[in-house]
């Protein structure tokens, strides 16, 4: 089968190599790396680490990079597509469990929840995330744990169906509102997320963003 | 300096202000950057301002109908409504715009994916 891993890179250049590299040791070669513009070496980092480099000549957001990404491994003959965190923060210990129910041809798509096991937070971020899963819950119906976690494992067919219209942040919520209007299998796998200080400083899931992501959010259910 | 002129002044002034913001307009369409359809709109609410600006009373009459106590508040009323619906337009647009943005992006990024041997 043939795996590709797809992370979506931006001003990773500290963090991308570490990620690559475990994931080559790990026994994965189809790793590509989308950065999205940006200012630093992310780039050539990547490419010097061993992964498929891919170049976003403008920064156009998270969901757009991940969408080029699922598009180039769809075009390279991707059996299963893997979306990781560029900043450290999956483990590529948790890859095996959430690969395998997409493997034996149950399930569509895996999803990452990091509240299925004990978990130490900052509070605020618990927070947010819970209210994203109400959020989600309210707006498309879908009773997810975790509705906001980046670490996702789908097949071909799941690939292609899941539309990511969203540049930006929101792409999260829309990818599980997919799933469930596209009735795609799903099944959510417990993983441990790593907040190093790194992460946490990189701020992805701070409240005023939550803010935003839900303003646009509302937004594009009036305009589309 | 009686309340008369001032009106006149200010009856003037718009009109001069449509008249340049149509020609702009005419400008645009001559240069193909807008299409008919949308010239005609424009020409449309530009006229329009300018029949307001010489004969007010019509929308006197009009407020009365509509049960608007004063004849400005329903121009101002209405200059909202168009206002809305313009940047509501604007926005749209500028959402398609970003998407195709994004889809050049993502073709060019494609296209130069690079690995090392």
């Amino acid at each position: 089968m043939n795996i590709f891993i797809v992370i979506a890179a931006y001003n990773e250049g500290k963090s991308i190599a570490k990620v690559v590299l475990g994931l080559k040791h790990a026994g994965y070669h189809n790793i590509v790396v989308v950065d999205d513009g940006s200012r630093d070496n992310t780039f050539d980092v990547a490419l010097d680490s061993g992964a498929i480099a891919l170049r976003h000549v403008v920064n156009r957001g998270q969901g757009a990079a991940l969408k080029t990404g699922i598009e180039y491994s769809l075009r390279s003959g991707a059996d299963i597509i893997v979306t990781f965190d560029a900043d450290g923060q999956h483990r590529v210990e948790d890859l095996k469990a959430m690969i395998a129910p997409v493997k034996s041809g149950k399930y569509d798509i895996t999803v990452g929840s990091r509240f299925l096991k004990h978990v130490d937070m900052p509070f605020s971020r618990r927070l947010t995330l819970k209210v994203a899963v109400l959020v989600v819950w309210f707006f498309y119906g879908a009773k997810m744990t975790d509705a906001h976690n980046g670490f996702r494992v789908m097949n071909r067919k799941a690939a292609q169906t899941i539309n990511i219209t969203s540049d930006r942040m929101e792409h999260a919520s829309q990818i599980v509102e997919e799933i469930h209007r596209k009735h795609l299998r799903y099944k959510e796998v417990p993983v441990t997320i790593l907040y190093t200080d790194y992460s946490l400083q990189n701020g992805h899931g701070g409240v005023k963003q939550a803010i935003k992501v839900l303003g646009r959010m509302i937004l594009r259910r009036i305009i589309e | 300096m009686n309340e008369g002129d001032l009106m006149n002044i200010i009856q003037i002034l718009i009109i001069l202000f449509v008249l340049f913001a149509w020609s702009r307009a005419f400008l645009r369409l001559r240069g193909k950057n807008i299409s008919i359809g949308e010239f005609s709109f424009w020409s449309l609410l530009w006229i329009a301002v300018i029949i307001i600006a010489l004969f007010p009373n019509i929308i006197v009459g009009l407020s009365i109908m509509l049960g608007v106590g004063r004849a400005v508040d329903l121009l101002i009323y209405i200059s909202i409504i168009v206002l809305f619906y313009l940047m509501f337009r604007l926005y749209v647009k500028m959402d398609v715009q970003a998407k195709e943005t994004t889809k050049l992006v993502r073709e060019i990024a494609i296209k130069n994916a690079k690995k090392k041997r």
